[in-house]
């Protein structure tokens, strides 16, 4: 148990120490987003009766600000420490493969949390945002921030170089992201690409989180948690195969 | 009582290349052991397999009798290791380094211990240093701290002096004595050989990812009982009757060998018949390095 603290601890730390980098950063670049978007599309867009479209906007980019941070975390902390080679603290000591799966699943999505509220938080200095169903946002924060911190986590074990981690950034997390109606409603897009989207885990995270905070959706929050939870089961378990087999972490 | 260290048909594969074929090497509690060998002989490879960081191709190892891969946890217990390769991370100060490093361990309070551990290897003004900003002998010393702080009965030193310099390499080795002699176990790698020679109860020498030698220091120093004499002679000529004993040239000198100290007085009777005037004289006592040289040359052969 204490080894587990001590490796979530150190993680949390981790970031916690250049909180300007992996905090302050990421919030400002979403509210930069949020200015843009609804100073652009507010007077043009609504999607649901009775919600603004800036209200309607931002739970799409707290969610988006959760996953992204919540891969980053894990997958900077593991890429930076097999780089510099001080993988060896935390590989030399007993620590289990469950301690140290769920020191870094939980480390990440702190941090994707701590950046989601401080997106949410801030996004309030724009619009008052409606809070209908509190246990439904809890719930698909919790639920995505840990399937992107498993993601993360996969990632950070399987890069060998910064880039490779920057080719999953701009190549999967980024399309998977921008793709899932975080923007807009998947319903204004034509038929084939509502139907493709429909395949985009992070359209039903979106989803689901914006059902807490509106009372409205595209899908039944329950069908959304339906399509996420499995992925995070598959995710998790195959961080924990890679983990336990010493894939790229131990020759 | 189980053995220290024990490994038996140790093989590692990289790929094509075989860095370990077969090594067994059983160490008992409380030895100070040296495991020598050339780059790239295995010694690295070895300890990784016995700290987990590198799994065997064939063979088995236990630490305190439990098996690294099986038994992994208890085994990881009862092992420190001071890694080769200089690492450390740059978020955290040498202290906090310290107390993660026995988080991990599961050890929660230890700072009675991080004390004396900075206190011996002469870091405690660095205690609240960033690690960014050591130089890399203090580096070293923390990697070393690192490595104690659960105490762990088995220590093992890949090359822990590398950078290190003479003051501190003295105090290094007279901590990790003292540690010898409350029974922790050390197993150390090291390029100076006099270091080994002066501290290491018992030798290995690993050549190619084999054990060529295996012995007590004192009786690898005995088997190369042939003293030598360095002379250096005026004309350049050995008399004919000291040629048998001919062993080499170096910078210009004759190496003879010289079984006892009684057949001095005779060498140099034979010179001073021949006429040669010497120049330079010196009877050297074999040490560990010429030991570990002849093994490497004679082994390639
Ligand atoms: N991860 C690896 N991948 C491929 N080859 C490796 C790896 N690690 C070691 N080797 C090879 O295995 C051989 C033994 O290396 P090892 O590091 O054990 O040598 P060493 O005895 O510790 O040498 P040195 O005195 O230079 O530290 C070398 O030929 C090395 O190139
Ligand atoms: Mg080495």
């Amino acid at each position: 148990m204490t080894g587990f603290l001590t490796l979530f601890r150190k993680e949390v730390l981790r970031f916690w120490k250049v909180l300007m980098q992996t905090v302050a950063a990421p919030i400002l670049t979403t509210l930069l987003y949020l200015l843009i978007f609804s100073h652009v599309l507010e007077a043009h867009v609504q999607v649901y009766p009775g919600v603004s479209y800036t209200s309607f906007l931002i739970p799409g980019l707290v969610m988006m600000a959760i996953l992204q941070n919540a891969f980053a975390n894990g997958s900077s902390s593991l890429i930076q420490s097999k780089i510099s080679g001080n993988i060896v603290f935390f590989l030399l000591p007993p620590l289990s493969y469950l301690e140290f799966f769920l020191a870094y699943l939980l480390a990440a999505m702190v941090r994707g949390l701590v950046v989601g509220l401080g997106v949410a938080v801030s996004g309030l200095l724009f619009t008052d945002l409606s809070l209908v169903h509190p246990l439904w946002v809890m719930v698909f924060a919790l639920v995505a921030s840990a399937v992107f911190a498993c993601f993360g986590i996969i990632a950070g074990i399987w890069a060998e170089k910064f880039d490779q981690l920057a080719g999953v950034q701009n190549f999967v997390i980024m399309p998977l992201t921008f793709l899932s109606g975080v923007f807009y409603s998947i319903h204004s897009l034509p038929a084939f690409w509502q139907a493709v989207s429909h395949y985009n885990p992070v359209f039903y995270m979106i989803d689901g989180f914006r059902y807490g905070f509106h009372g409205v959706s595209d899908v039944d929050p329950w069908q959304s948690l339906a399509a996420v939870l499995p992925i995070g089961l598959i995710l998790a378990g195959l961080t924990l195969q890679l983990l336990r087999s010493g894939y790229k972490l131990r020759h | 009582m189980s053995r220290a260290i024990s490994v038996r048909g140790l093989a590692k594969r990289f790929g094509s290349l075989e860095a370990l074929r077969g090594v067994d090497l059983e160490i008992e509690p409380g030895e100070f052991f040296a495991l020598l060998g050339p780059n790239g002989a295995g010694k690295t490879t070895l300890i990784s397999i016995l700290a987990g960081l590198v799994r065997a191709s064939a063979g088995q190892a236990e630490v305190m009798g439990h098996d690294v891969v099986h038994d992994y946890r208890a085994a990881r217990r009862n092992l420190g290791v001071v890694p080769q390769e200089l690492v450390f991370d740059p978020f955290f100060t040498v202290r906090e380094t310290l107390q993660f490093q026995s988080g991990y361990f599961g050890i929660k309070r230890n700072d009675d211990w991080i004390d004396a551990l900075l206190h011996h290897l002469n870091l405690t003004d660095k205690a609240e240093t960033n690690m960014r900003r050591l130089s890399g002998g203090m580096k070293r010393r923390v990697l070393v701290a690192q490595a104690l702080v659960h105490k762990p009965p088995v220590i093992v030193l890949d090359e822990p002096t590398a950078g290190v310099d003479v003051e501190l390499r003295q105090t290094l080795w007279q901590f990790i004595r003292d540690l010898n002699r409350q029974g922790h176990t050390i197993l150390l790698t090291t390029h100076y050989l006099e270091e080994a020679e002066e501290l290491c109860e018992r030798v290995a020498m690993l050549k190619e990812g084999r054990i060529v030698a295996l012995d007590r220091t004192a009786n690898l120093l005995r088997a190369d009982s042939q003293r030598r004499v360095e002379l250096r002679l005026n004309p350049r000529r050995l008399p004919e009757a000291l040629q048998p004993r001919l062993l080499g040239e170096k910078d210009g000198a004759f190496l003879l060998s010289l079984h006892d100290f009684g057949e001095l007085e005779g060498m140099l009777a034979e010179i001073r018949q021949a006429g040669v005037q010497i120049d330079g004289f010196c009877v050297r006592q074999p040490d560990l390095e010429e030991v570990f040289l002849q093994t490497m040359h004679g082994a390639a052969r």
